[in-house]
């Protein structure tokens, strides 16, 4: 308890400097951990009989979701729900979309029905920041294309920190498709600006160019071989194959993906301090072998948990800004 | 004391705090009749974040004096305040940790000012989504009076009648580098982020 009040002491801290959460590209270390460490009090209410708190009561939540979502859009209902806020659940099919209304259209009717909070899941990157030009609600982006996605990479952070005293030199590998992942994407803001080395692992084609850039700051380091990006590695994540995202063939085949970038069994025995952490739904027998999913050591169902927390945080930070107007 | 805390007057130094815990240690352990056995049916709960401070004094003195040991929860009551609509930012959630079962139990709610009752209101909702306490009682440093719900304290350090104006500022040690009470002219009206 004491070191903790004095550390929270030097942050000084109390609340975000942001008004919506589009990515992590713009959110500093302090607003990080406050993040983090507001998530970690809501993931003891899960534990608790009654798993709900009053405090977002009256606040209207309105989960905008242009994308297909199972996990996300639960976690964030659940989070919401637990926080006692009024949720409305919007998906693109069968609703006005599918008869040709513009995403400010569809956000500013709803908008309309006086709404404090918009939760936006959409294939286009920058509609969140898009929507925040055309209503006055707080705006969360829930994933945008190949963009962003901040609540997934918080989870994670959350999750390593759960297992590790601090961020500062700590080694994470990213694996897999980097290039159509926007939790990646989010992961490597976040973790640089906490203090990480991240390894970014994968084919060639699935590397975006850019990151070259960003690894001659000296945090970021790029290969293209499992084992490099495994030696000395403390967490590695393994990224989703979107299988849906894959128009052109990037990689030979699921197997050969496998054989060359898959997690397996003898990596988990050959490092023994590795953990494997995942964002789900995992693809067995591509990114990560079936034993290494259910393997000890692999800290998958934790980031779940997490996730309804650090949701749980960023909805109740947020949501004192939502009356500007 | 904060940035812009005009001081008029002290109400407590040290020693003054020490005899109020001292003399509120008795009446608990009088009024519930402990003795050791009463780890199974009392608790101190501490509301963040002075009140677990003085919680743990309070314990302490227990401990030594009676040579009874009763168990001590923190109380965070953040995320049921109701002041939500009022504010800009939000305030900090800190942590709450009640490592005893609340159900059937006596518990002493000790936090170190009584104001609006606003505070404490969160708190026995807080309390009330854990368990159902066999009863809730409610001890407080320092009364300072404009009440704005119906609620009282069973243990009271001292009555400060105050103005609307004005904040009574309880310190310890182990929080802020100086010990005693003090009361303070604040220069702002009292909002909603400086609750007490």
């Amino acid at each position: 308890m004491e070191p903790r009040a004095d550390k929270k002491a030097d942050a000084t801290l109390t609340g975000l400097n942001h008004r919506h959460l589009l990515g992590l590209s713009d959110y500093s270390s302090a607003e990080i951990e406050l993040i983090l460490e507001t998530a970690r009090q809501f993931r003891d209410v899960l534990d608790r009989p009654i798993k709900r708190v009053p405090t977002l009561r009256g606040i209207t939540v309105v989960n905008l979701f242009f994308e297909a979502s199972t996990r996300t859009r639960i976690s964030f209902e659940l989070a919401e729900k637990r926080l006692s806020a009024d949720t409305v659940n919007f998906s693109a099919s069968g609703s006005s979309v599918s008869k040709g209304e513009t995403l400010k259209d569809t956000a500013q009717n709803i908008e309309a029905m006086k709404i404090d909070m918009v939760v936006l899941r959409h294939s286009s990157p920058g509609a969140p920041h898009f929507l925040t030009r055309c209503v006055d609600s707080v705006v969360i982006n829930a994933g945008d294309g190949a963009h962003e996605h901040p609540t997934q990479a918080l989870l994670d952070l959350m999750t390593i920190s759960e297992l590790y005293d601090s961020f500062e030199g700590l080694n994470v590998s990213i694996v897999g498709d980097i290039l159509h992942s926007r939790v990646a994407r989010s992961n490597i803001h976040g973790l640089l600006t906490l203090g990480a080395n991240v390894t970014i692992c994968g084919p060639k084609p699935l590397i975006p160019v850019e990151l070259d850039k960003i690894s001659e700051s000296g945090n970021l380091r790029i290969t293209n071989n499992l084992d490099e990006a495994l030696e000395g590695c403390d967490t590695a994540m393994a990224l989703r194959i979107q299988m849906e995202r894959q128009g052109r063939a990037l990689f030979p085949s699921n197997r050969e993906y496998h054989e060359q970038f898959g997690i397996k069994v003898e990596h988990m025995n050959r490092y023994q301090d590795l953990m494997v952490m995942h964002p789900g739904p995992v693809n067995r027998g591509v990114e990560l072998a079936s034993e290494v999913v259910d393997h000890e050591r692999a800290v998958i169902l934790n980031q779940v948990t997490n996730g309804v927390a650090v949701r749980m945080a960023v909805l109740y930070l947020l949501s004192g800004q939502g009356s500007e107007g | 004391m904060e940035p812009n805390d005009v001081i008029k007057a002290q109400l407590m130094d040290a020693r003054d705090l020490e005899r109020t815990l001292n003399r509120m240690a008795r009446q608990i352990v009088e009024m519930f009749a402990l003795d050791d056995t009463e780890s199974v049916s009392f608790g101190l709960v501490g509301m963040q974040t002075r009140g677990v401070h003085l919680a743990r004094r309070l314990q302490s003195i227990i401990a030594e004096v009676d040579g009874i040991s009763v168990p001590l929860g923190i109380l965070d009551a953040t995320m049921y305040r109701d002041d939500f609509r009022m504010r800009l930012k939000q305030p900090e959630v800190k942590e709450t940790k009640i490592d005893f079962d609340v159900d059937g139990r006596h518990l002493v709610l000790v936090d170190d000012v009584l104001f609006t009752g606003r505070t404490v209101r969160a708190g026995l909702d807080a309390l009330t989504d854990l368990g159902r306490p066999a009863s809730v009682h409610f001890l407080v440093i320092v009364d300072r009076g404009l009440r704005e719900l119906p609620i009282k304290a069973d243990f009271v350090g001292r009555r400060v009648p105050t103005l609307p104006g004005e904040e009574v500022r309880v310190r310890v040690n182990e929080l802020d580098d100086q010990e005693g009470v003090w009361l303070v002219e604040y220069p702002e009206p009292h909002n909603a982020n400086n609750p007490q």
